[in-house]
């Protein structure tokens, strides 16, 4: 007994010691800097002709497989930007870390990132959980996160800046095209999160008043693939349209037994958010054809800066892979963050986003903008019928990018989704 | 103790007085490391650390159970959730400031639902963080061991509780914060959790706490009640037979375990700054097991050693390797539990045993880890 006990204490303390040791050696030196790096500015990221950024996104887990590519194209954007220069002279290095799927995870490399690696930015996220375990981070160091993904809006960081659609550029025109265009009997269905909540939420109000009659709302888990119940209670409610806000594995099952059930696209209207390139791969074309989604960017879209885009990720990742607006947008948060550094001649968070309002580029989307209110971009809508070959072809676009309105200020039945702020 | 009744009693104190001495000189050189790590470490990896502290506390909880008296549960994920969630919403009240918390504001509450209302005081956060926990296991333990299911069944049921338990978070958004969880605080006591100081303050907290729960363990592991736990464990019946009534005390281990879960999840939250349902779910209230395994079944340094250890290797390797870090974990525990079956720990007990064969030999008379307790 006592000699057990007194193995394990010893064990404990040689254990604290490697533990000590291990974290201690690289951090000595940083530890002395750290009050300075923190309130002022990040020169240390920027010292020795180098300048680290953070790439943070799931390497791991269920997210992985989205996440890899965005991860992907960031990289592309960096070696690209790398190749003509660098930045102020400097070469760009990525430090990157796996968020695991996990969002305490996020939240712990995120702050490694920041203190540890003393990087000038960080590009990440995929999930509003994620990001909204990052967020207080970013806050509390005063760090800089571009984050690339839809989202259901309400909501703006000032250490955030949001290079993928709010609400008002995805969902709201989303919905005025189909009552416009397709019916005003809508089925919202969902992952049970809260970016499909959400969405759902303003969708409800937008049909009152825009004519639209509500048939029915369902919520599966995330990851759930049992689709009978909710395709009987599609059938019954008879919509014109079902809205789809599912994501992940469930769209694969909705779509694959929504088609089994004998309905096509022909009979039913559907339009998901969640379902870009990537996904039609995942899931076949034979289930999705006839169907729309609504986003800013198609691996189709027929701008100059797209047809290199595609070409060049292609070229780097593989004929098979393709390109989808997540990862259009998360190339596009690299060069923009790029644009803001030698705009403002630093790496200094403040002076960045100070640099950054208005700031305009041609993305393979077209031109964005960054609306220095918000931190969000201006982004054309576009909307899109999947086709026998996995691509988008677009039926509808918004003309002009769009102004981000993440609490929909603009429209006054959005009042009390907003009021909070 | 009283072993020494008889014959070389001398030789027997010796032993018993200078593994005595070494054990406290380890105890005590342990807790110096801890309260200097301060000085040696940055902010971020003082906060790690204070992370891996507060998973000790859970494994410490779990060895009780599991290396003591051979309950195998899947499910402490969510009492130290259930803990996480307590403290959480103390800090999310906080942190709102009268307010209605951003996400129940999404999610169409227009007033606080009754039961987020007691969380106002710190004093009602901290005792339900623990004592929820502590009752759900009760609960748990009444309707089980009192029907004498055990075994696999029982760590069956415990995951079935972490599945119950993870989906009704996920999808009462408007209650409990859903897939996000609940993260954006401010601050404890008025002072700023974002301050250098407050965590520094915090690391020592969580120190100290691990101390207490190591001797309270150590107290119970120690004490009569600890001699049945180990009686349970090897020979349930024979103790029934005797008198005892082993559903009883399987209950309070496990409540206690339960609540020390609790209280590692309420200080988690205070150094990572989010609780979410993903923290409660299969998957972490396994590795929480692992933990206990990789360190040492049964002993309970071998608890507190598996737990820094391994989240200190899962860090590491994720930091040097983010493409491929899993793979480096999985080699890690396929390399102790074929090399390493009694944990880390045992590790140091062999290394001794080379040099002191004779130790070695009365370690494996009185190891009773032997039998798996599954």
């Amino acid at each position: 007994m006592k000699s057990r006990k007194a193995k394990s204490g010893a064990a404990v303390l040689i254990a604290l010691c490697l533990a000590l040791a291990g974290c201690g050696t690289d951090n000595n030196k940083a530890a002395s800097t750290d009050e300075a790096a923190q309130t002022t500015d990040s020169a240390s990221s920027s010292s020795g002709g180098e300048i680290k950024v953070g790439i943070l996104h799931s390497l791991s887990g269920t997210m992985a497989i989205s996440e890899v590519s965005v991860k992907d194209s960031e990289m592309m954007a960096i070696d690209e930007i790398n190749a003509k220069g660098g930045v102020l002279g400097k070469k760009i290095v990525p430090v990157v870390e796996d968020g695991a799927s996990d969002w305490p995870t996020f939240a712990e490399k995120a702050r490694k990132l920041i203190s540890e690696d003393k990087v000038a930015t960080v590009f990440g996220g995929w999930t509003s959980s994620s990001r909204k375990a990052m967020l207080p981070v970013f806050e509390e160091l005063k760090g800089l996160l571009w984050y690339p993904v839809q989202y259901e809006g309400l909501e703006q960081s000032p250490y955030i800046m949001y290079t993928g659609a709010t609400t008002n550029q995805q969902i709201v025109p989303a919905v005025s095209w189909l009552l416009q265009n397709k019916g005003k009997k809508f089925f919202l269905l969902g992952s049970d999160y809260v970016f499909p909540r959400t969405a759902n939420k303003i969708i409800k109000e937008q049909l009152k008043v825009e004519g639209g009659e509500l048939a029915g709302e369902e919520y599966t888990p995330l990851g759930h693939t049992d689709y009978a119940t909710v395709i009987a209670k599609i059938k019954e409610a008879k919509p014109d349209v079902v809205f789809n806000t599912l994501n992940g594995d469930s769209n694969v099952a909705f779509f694959k037994q929504l088609k089994d059930a004998g309905i096509t696209s022909k009979d039913l209207t559907t339009l998901s958010v969640s379902v870009a390139e990537e996904e039609i791969r995942g899931i076949g074309t034979d289930v999705l054809a006839g169907t729309y989604a609504a986003w800013n960017y198609y691996q189709t879209t027929d701008t100059p800066a797209n047809k290199t885009f595609v070409e060049n990720y292609k070229k780097k990742y593989g004929e098979d892979r393709v390109t989808a607006d997540p990862i259009e947008a998360g190339y596009d948060a690299v060069y923009l963050w790029a644009a803001a550094v030698e705009k403002a001649g630093s790496t200094d968070v403040e002076k960045v986003k100070n640099a950054a309002k208005g700031l305009e580029w041609d993305a393979p989307e077209g031109k964005v903008k960054i609306d220095g209110d918000t931190q969000h971009l201006y982004k054309t809508v576009r909307i899109g019928e999947v086709q026998t070959d996995g691509q988008f072809k677009e039926v509808w676009n918004s003309g002009d990018p769009v102004k981000p309105d993440p609490f929909l200020k603009g429209y006054t039945w959005a009042a009390s989704l907003s009021e909070g702020k | 103790m009283r072993s020494s009744a008889k014959g070389g009693v001398g030789m027997q104190l010796r032993t018993w007085t200078s593994r005595r001495l070494w054990l406290l000189a380890v105890y005590a050189a342990s807790a110096a490391v801890l309260f200097c790590a301060p000085l040696m470490l940055s902010d971020f990896r003082l906060n790690l650390l204070a992370k891996f502290l507060a998973y000790a506390i859970v494994a410490l909880g779990l060895d009780l159970i599991w290396g003591y008296t051979g309950i195998l549960s899947l499910g402490h994920g969510v009492f130290f959730g259930l803990g996480g969630y307590a403290m959480a919403m103390y800090l999310k009240l906080a942190a709102s400031g009268g307010r209605l918390p951003d996400f129940m504001d999404w999610s169409g509450l227009t007033v606080l639902p009754w039961f987020w209302k007691p969380f106002e005081s710190i004093g009602f956060a901290i005792a339900a963080g623990i004592l929820l926990p502590a009752l759900l296991a009760l609960i748990l333990g009444y309707v089980t061991f009192r029907n004498r299911i055990r075994g696999v069944y029982f760590t069956i049921l415990t995951q079935a509780l972490v599945i119950i338990t993870t989906t009704l978070f996920v999808g009462q958004q408007a209650y409990t914060g859903g897939t996000n969880g609940v993260t954006g605080y401010s601050k404890l006591f008025g002072y700023s959790l974002a301050s250098p100081e407050t965590k520094r303050w915090l690391y020592f907290v969580t120190v100290g706490v691990l101390i207490g729960a190591f001797l309270l363990c150590r107290f119970l592991v120690k004490s009569r009640f600890g001699k049945v736990l180990r009686a349970i464990r090897d020979g349930e019946n024979r103790v029934r037979f005797i008198g005892y009534n082993p559903a009883i005390y399987q209950m309070v281990a496990f409540a206690i375990s339960a609540g020390l879960a609790g209280l590692a999840g309420m200080l988690f939250v205070l150094h990572v700054g989010i609780i979410s349902p993903s923290m409660m779910g299969i998957v972490p209230s396994i590795e929480m097991v692992l933990w206990v395994a990789i360190g040492g079944r049964g002993t309970l340094g071998g608890a507190v050693l598996g737990a820094v250890l391994l989240n200190s290797a899962k860090s590491t390797f994720s930091e040097s390797y983010p493409d491929m870090w899993t793979l480096f974990l999985g080699a890690l525990f396929v390399v102790v539990v074929v090399f390493l079956p009694k944990g880390a720990a045992g590790l140091i007990g062999q290394l001794r045993g080379i040099g002191r064969r004779k130790g070695r030999e009365s370690d494996e008379r009185t190891s009773g880890v032997r039998n798996p307790a599954v």
